[in-house]
């Protein structure tokens, strides 16, 4: 029998270590997994390196773990949006390390890494400072730079509904990089707001496929 | 440079420099009302966002957002506010019928892949070959924030930049080469500004249209690198209703 179900955030986030590389959902606070990361933060990890749209907002999620200095570096393509203060104060106080990129290019480098590809060329950011260090290459009068796929070692995931095998389902537009996270990494956790029966979700209705997916653990709230 | 303020009264003889900047508000008017009917569109955050406030009822202009929702409406408020509702400026907005949601790669593969007519990026500075530079200033201050930026710059069909046409200390934003690092080289089509619309052409900025009261003369001082005139030039003045709206020169 296959049972995703976590029934505790401890015990969904019982694999992870310090030093891990964690994929977390969301883009602004839509599709955060606030939960999971606030039982991260009271796991005690540290020296972690979070790979997200953005490096969280106020101090909680994100903000939250790096405020606590929790955090080694942040991989993202937008670190300041409004609410940004903590990650700002942090950076500049060199407590964390930055790696930005095109949003674009975040999304494809997770893809490949989910999809079993190598590297691919991308003319997003040729000719600018992202260019700099990659192969470049002019192919039919286009200019394009060399993206590596970005792998990781868990994902933390928020969505709405999931089941004992991992199928999922998202609210609106907290989908974002949720699906494409599961892909990308070796072992993804997923809060839902509620757990249903297996073979409620309708097949065809299936966001995340259950094989990309393998804890669950239901947080309750519908948002 | 010839064709100057050839039409001008008399009274704006005596007082050339008579005109009021457009507001953010007005620049976003004039933008959202040069989209032809079933445009798809992405409004980038700052200033271009303000362009969704004015898109023309009569026709169907479709905007999509980087967080992956293509059919978006305005702003919402009250009960429809729903937080995984957002525009990429993180304000709730609300949906209208036909819209549709997905995931990040899609929406960005209709962002990278050329399915966008247009792209409404701000601007720090803007060369006269089409480079932009909008995601990072040269202070020794400045944190690195790209976000969909580069991605829209390089993949929409059009380019459209919404910014002022000077710093707040005067110094001009459309110049011969950016001085700040750059978004995406040579992808800029045209520039609307406080003060004027300016084509990038292979040759380099052409006006399009210039605000009532201002000359020739005081714009291309603020702009710098070189501007020629088009020959279709038209003068951007406030109707009665007090819309900015075209009139033949």
């Amino acid at each position: 029998m296959i049972d995703k179900i976590k029934h505790s955030l401890e015990d969904a986030i019982a694999p992870l270590q310090d030093g891990a590389s964690i994929m977390v959902s969301g883009f602004g606070e839509a599709g955060i997994p606030f939960e999971l990361l606030r039982a991260v933060l009271d796991k005690g990890l540290r020296d972690l390196t979070i790979i997200s749209n953005n490096a969280g907002t106020h101090e909680v999620g994100i903000a939250g773990l790096i405020k606590a200095k929790r955090v080694r570096k942040i991989v993202c393509s937008h670190p300041r949006p409004i609410n940004s203060e903590t990650f700002l104060a942090a950076y500049r106080a060199g407590e964390v390390e930055l790696e930005c990129m095109p949003q674009g290019t975040l999304a494809e480098r997770l893809r490949a890494a989910g999809s079993g590809l190598g590297p691919f060329f991308t003319p997003t950011g040729y000719g600018t400072l992202v260019a700099e260090g990659k192969e470049q290459r002019v192919i039919d009068g286009k200019g394009y730079i060399l993206e590596q796929p970005l792998h990781g070692d868990f994902a933390l995931v928020r969505a709405h509904l999931g089941d004992r095998w991992g199928n999922l389902t998202y609210r609106w537009a907290a989908r974002n990089f949720g699906p494409v996270m599961c892909m990308a990494a070796k072992h993804s956790i997923v809060q839902v707001n509620r757990v249903v029966a297996l073979g409620d979700l309708p097949p065809e209705q299936v966001m995340t496929p259950g094989i990309f997916v393998q804890a669950v653990v239901a947080v309750g709230g519908e948002r | 440079m010839s064709r100057t303020h050839t039409k001008q009264s008399s009274a704006q003889a005596l007082q050339p420099e008579s005109y009021k900047p457009l507001s953010r508000n007005e620049i976003a008017y004039l933008v959202a009302h040069d989209f032809p009917d079933g445009a798809v569109v992405n409004l980038g955050i700052g200033m271009p966002t303000l362009v969704a406030d004015f898109l023309p009822a009569d026709r169907e202009i479709l905007l999509q957002s980087e967080n992956g929702i293509l059919g978006m409406g305005g702003a919402a408020s009250g009960a429809d506010i729903d937080l995984d509702i957002i525009n990429a400026s993180r304000t709730p907005v609300v949906l209208l019928p036909g819209a549709s949601i997905t995931e990040h790669t899609i929406a960005f593969a209709m962002m990278r892949g050329g399915h966008l007519d247009y792209s409404v990026l701000g601007g720090f500075q803007v060369a006269e070959n089409g480079d932009l530079a909008n995601w990072l200033t040269a202070g020794p201050d400045a944190i690195a924030a790209i976000g969909g930026a580069m991605d829209l710059a390089v993949g929409a069909r059009e380019v459209i930049v919404m910014m002022e046409h000077v710093t707040k200390d005067q110094t001009p934003k459309l110049l011969p080469a950016c001085t700040y690092p750059l978004t995406a080289a040579g992808v800029v089509n045209t520039i609307y500004t406080d003060l004027a619309i300016i084509d990038v052409t292979p040759s380099g900025f052409v006006l399009r249209a210039i605000l009532e009261g201002l000359t020739v003369e005081t714009l291309a001082k603020k702009t710098g690198a070189t501007l020629a005139i088009s020959d279709k030039l038209t003068v951007i003045r406030r109707n009665a209703q007090g819309e900015p709206v075209y009139k033949a020169v």
